[in-house]
């Protein structure tokens, strides 16, 4: 991808430890406008604290983290909001609110994030819903869905603002295959729709594999396979995380060609 | 060498962190008003039968206990101002404090932590929504609120205990005697000290409450730990406050 454009978020050289142990380790990685990078790494390799890092969640204990052209280290909580409005995020457990029902839960960021006047709201809900299929849910309550179900209601929650950036933290763990591509098809959905910035953390190779080779059809509402120049403008870019460190950077077929045992392990089915 | 004083300091620090600016977020806006009217029906409303309960029989078993000790010295008359003291100044305060401190320091621990390992408490910050604004005020406010509160019912409540004791089941004294006794003796450095004590009480409990459930780590497992530390912390605190705010109201 060309490098004059815009870079949407930035890590130079980022280190977070908690106590003794460092989770992120010298991390610097650029994801620019209409890109999508692919986390991969194993339990604990600092996947979710580099993401939770890209939007201030947890700081950072040497670096910087450009966000939207902001450095975001030197930003208070307070200051953070109007950046993270414009960030959709979904967390590895759902981050669903146990006491609020479906139409709440995805009307939240619409109410508290960009203060979207009232009588905007159930329609911009419903609308987010049936994207996600689920506008049946409205009235109920997280515990009386099924993980797959409070997975796509967190994808709702994180798209329904049309952020410009997407964080997607391992969206597919613990889900059966099918709905787990479900999952992703919803992702690629969003990202082709709404030309929205994705970064995925993920564990399974093939979730990134469905990001860098399909994309989405309005016509016939169905994913296909991205073929020659369509494929060159997803723009996936892979990446892999390996004790806090990262051992790997490039393109699909950098990954499946690498011979490093670890790099390797991520890059097979 | 000092290092085993590190984490003990460490979370002093932290407590008293969260309790600065959480006091610092009262005035500010948003208010959460819808949260702080549901905390104060939990917290309140909800504690009241154990504490109607617990307070009535604290004061009938204290009219029991004493009618011996005072019958030795022929004082059963003054059964109504020692009641009324012991209650208000202490007990009323202390047991209120301590059931609340079961009840709904234990509620709040566990209810945080579980937002927390959930990561309900990232999505609530990535959305734009200050924890502590909308989570921890409500229900220091509503506790600090609701806790004095329900010490002034159960100190009253104990005072109709101990009546039924010391003047139905015991005649140990008149109707009229027992309740004059207990109103002429309680000064208002009784009632000073029976009221700023369950308001610490409160703070305490609620400041205890959220910062374990906040800092819960370690799944379900982490929430049941955050979930006792939370009891055990805030009754020690409750103890102690206590000893601390006698002493100097003991002096004046």
């Amino acid at each position: 991808m060309a490098s004059n454009v815009t870079p949407v978020l930035e890590f130079k050289d980022v280190t977070v430890a908690f106590d003794a142990n460092t989770a992120v380790d010298h991390i610097s990685l650029t994801v620019r406008q209409g890109q999508s990078a692919v986390i991969l790494g194993a339990a604990g390799s600092g996947k979710t604290t580099l993401l939770k890092s890209a939007i201030g969640l947890v700081r950072c204990d040497s670096g910087h983290i450009d966000l939207f052209g902001q450095d975001i280290t030197v930003l208070d909580e307070h200051a953070l909001y109007p950046l993270r409005a414009q960030v959709g995020i979904l967390f590895q457990e759902g981050g669903v609110f146990d006491s609020l029902n479906i139409e709440d839960n995805v009307a939240y960021p619409l109410r508290n994030t960009i203060h979207l006047p009232e009588g905007e709201v159930p329609g911009r809900v419903l609308e987010t819903l049936r994207f996600v299929e689920l506008e049946h849910t409205l009235e109920k309550y997280p515990s009386e869905l099924s993980g797959g179900m409070r997975r796509r209601v967190g994808i709702a929650r994180a798209v329904v603002t049309e952020p410009r950036l997407c964080l997607y933290d391992s969206p597919t763990a613990g889900l059966d295959p099918i709905t787990a591509n479900t999952i992703m098809a919803l992702l690629v959905k969003e990202r082709d729709l709404k030309k929205t910035t994705t970064v995925m953390v993920t564990h399974r190779i093939q979730d990134g594999q469905i990001l860098a080779n399909f994309r989405y059809n309005p016509e016939t509402g169905q994913l296909e396979p991205a073929a020659g120049s369509q494929k060159a403008d997803l723009h996936t870019v892979f990446v892999v995380l390996r004790d806090g460190r990262l051992v790997f950077e490039g393109s699909e077929e950098e990954l499946q060609s690498s011979s490093d045992p670890y790099i390797s392990k991520f890059a097979r089915r | 060498m000092l290092d085993f004083l590190k984490p003990p300091i460490q979370t002093f620090q932290d407590f008293f962190f969260l309790g600065g600016r959480t006091v610092a977020n009262l005035p500010r806006r948003p208010h959460y008003g819808d949260d702080i009217a549901m905390q104060m029906d939990i917290i309140g409303v909800g504690s009241l039968p154990i504490v109607l309960l617990t307070g009535f029989f604290s004061g009938a078993v204290m009219a029991l206990q004493m009618s011996r000790a005072l019958a030795q010295y022929g004082a059963s008359g003054q059964v109504g101002s020692i009641v009324a003291i012991t209650l208000v100044r202490e007990l009323g305060p202390v047991l209120t404090a301590l059931l609340v401190a079961g009840r709904n320091g234990s509620g709040i621990a566990s209810e945080l932590g579980s937002m927390k390992v959930t990561e309900q408490i990232d999505a609530m910050r990535a959305l734009g929504t200050d924890p502590l604004q909308k989570l921890v005020k409500p229900r220091l406010i509503a506790t600090a609120v609701m806790l004095p509160l329900l010490t002034i019912i159960a100190d009253f409540v104990g005072l109709i205990g101990g009546y039924l004791v010391a003047v139905p089941l015991l005649s140990l004294t008149t109707s009229s005697q027992y309740w004059n006794n207990a109103y002429r003796l309680l000064e208002y450095n009784d009632i000073t000290q029976g009221l700023l004590k369950p308001f610490l009480f409160a703070i305490i409990i609620a400041l205890v409450g959220c910062y374990y459930g906040l800092r819960t780590t370690g799944g379900t497992q982490g929430v049941g730990r955050a979930t006792t530390q939370a009891v055990v912390v805030a009754s020690i605190w409750i103890f102690v406050t206590t000893v601390l705010i006698t002493r100097i109201f003991v002096n004046l």
